[in-house]
């Protein structure tokens, strides 16, 4: 892989001088204030469905998929990426992330047809997510499986 | 005539008839919204695609440059246009509806004075009698092209910029005609200090933008102070700053009152466009629209106008490639 090109000495401090600071702090109590308030909204969701009588794995697919579908319409309504600026993480990391980068991908390239352009282009963000998603899955199970060995 | 390297001085300075910009909806709303001839405040334009939007706006600017001249598309010898889209399908599909000769030219957000450049240096020498050219960029087309699908929630840091919505079209014609002279131009050369952060396009233009500068003050043979404003294309307040300090560290005097950004004017502080406005509209709608004016009513008298160029590629960024920036400059005076 290649390397990373390096800023000139000189100049690398002139750019440091004149770039506002990120506020990370801040941007990790908001993330953690939004990520955490949609685990938190998630879980009752879960505990709702469950004390209705559904069964732990349809509560979870339940929860999940609304999740998902509200993403969805959030995006196409244009208001995702908005509160994304604010939040960072905190909407990008959990599932909601996930869909957003399938559904803007999506809307993004209907302009080129069903096919070649919803369909290809669906996973253009999310693909990262389900390849190393699988190749992760992969090892931890290898890793379960040795230590059963064992 | 070839004044130095890179300085082209135009012994029968040809004349910048006029101008004419039009934007869409965050352009109306910036303090510059007044100078606009044209305003879409759909991000379509009412088609069906953002880049047939894109297209639209720029053929707007044209239709509206071509009307202020009192000419007709026949009346155009050569069009010289760019965009930031891959094979500048926008300017293609522009002069596709002229009908005359046609330069398609690419130097990211510095196309517009690239444009301007060529224009000058045709009609100055007599090959034609009066060239149009133009440039346009569109957030949308942008974003999905260089970053990632509008709708996607990613947080962009503060030294990011904001693709203008907005294409801006001069007519340029042989001396004789019109008020506004362009006396010379100055070619930049790539100059790259290795930033490599897509997210801060202005700290990797500033270099550019400083070394055109100081290039084409030192081959003309005037001091920064000659020009009552020395406008660059959308350097944004990061990039501005790194090329203040740089002017500094190379002892040439810039007065901070004249030296202004379009990317800068275009918007205000309340809107949400981080470091500034950016694109080759930018510059484009600016020029053509505000500083036109101004010159115009005799407010300003010599204005140098700094297009810059981020030579962003998002598969040479993701090789790990840098980002090199490029300036290109022209002088107008009144006559």
């Amino acid at each position: 892989m290649a390397k990373k090109p390096q800023i000139a000495p000189h100049y690398a401090q002139i750019v440091k001088d004149n770039e506002p600071k990120r506020p990370l702090a801040a941007n990790c109590l908001k993330a953690f204030a939004v990520g955490g308030g949609l685990c938190v909204l998630s879980q009752a969701l879960r505990e709702i469905f469950l004390f209705r009588g559904m069964s732990a794995n349809e509560a979870t697919a339940v929860y999940l998929v609304i999740l998902i579908g509200l993403t969805a319409l959030v995006t196409g309504l244009g208001f995702y990426d908005k509160w994304a600026q604010w939040a960072g993480a905190g909407l990008g990391v959990p599932i909601t992330g996930f869909a957003n980068s399938m559904t803007s991908a999506a809307m993004e390239h209907r302009s080129e047809g069903f096919v070649l352009g919803v369909g290809c282009n669906a996973f253009k963000l999310a693909g990262a997510v389900i390849v190393f998603g699988s190749v992760s899955a992969f090892f931890f199970a290898l890793i379960k499986w040795m230590l059963g060995v064992l | 005539m070839l004044k130095g390297r890179q300085t082209w001085w135009f012994e029968n300075a040809p004349s910048l008839l006029c101008g004419a910009c039009a934007g869409a909806e965050m352009e109306s709303k910036g303090p510059l919204a007044g100078s606009f001839d044209y305003l879409y405040y759909d991000m379509r334009a009412g088609r069906e695609s953002f880049e047939k939007a894109e297209q639209s706006i720029m053929e707007k600017a044209v239709e509206i440059a071509l009307q202020k001249a009192h000419l007709q598309k026949e009346d155009i010898d050569v069009f010289i246009a760019g965009d930031l889209l891959n094979q500048i399908t926008s300017s293609n599909f522009t002069a596709r509806g002229l009908g005359c000769a046609y330069l398609g030219i690419f130097g990211a957000c510095s196309t517009a004075v690239e444009g301007l450049a060529l224009a000058a240096l045709l009609i100055s020498h007599g090959y034609g009698q009066r060239a149009a050219t133009a440039t346009v960029s569109h957030n949308a087309t942008a974003e999905r092209q260089f970053r990632y699908p509008n709708e996607y929630g990613v947080q962009k840091p503060s030294a990011a910029q904001f693709t203008a919505t907005a294409a801006g079209a001069a007519i340029v014609a042989a001396a004789g005609e019109g008020q506004t002279k362009i006396t010379c131009a100055t070619i930049g050369k790539v100059v790259d200090f290795g930033v490599s952060d897509p997210y801060n396009m202005g700290a990797a233009m500033a270099p550019a933008a400083v070394d055109t500068v100081i290039t084409h003050l030192q081959e003309r043979g005037v001091a920064s102070d000659y020009y009552d404003v020395i406008a660059t294309g959308d350097l944004g307040k990061v990039g501005q700053g790194c090329a203040l300090e740089l002017f500094n560290r190379a002892g040439v005097a810039i007065k901070r009152s004249s030296f202004l950004d379009c990317g800068g004017l275009l918007y205000g502080g309340e809107q949400p466009v981080f470091s500034g406005g950016s694109g080759c509209g930018c510059l484009a709608a600016v020029a053509y629209g505000h500083f036109l004016n101004l010159m115009q009513k005799g407010q300003i008298k010599r204005l140098l106008l700094v297009g810059t160029g981020a030579l962003l590629s998002p598969l040479t960024y993701q090789q790990k490639e840098s980002i090199p920036g490029i300036a290109h400059a022209v002088a107008l005076e009144c006559r």
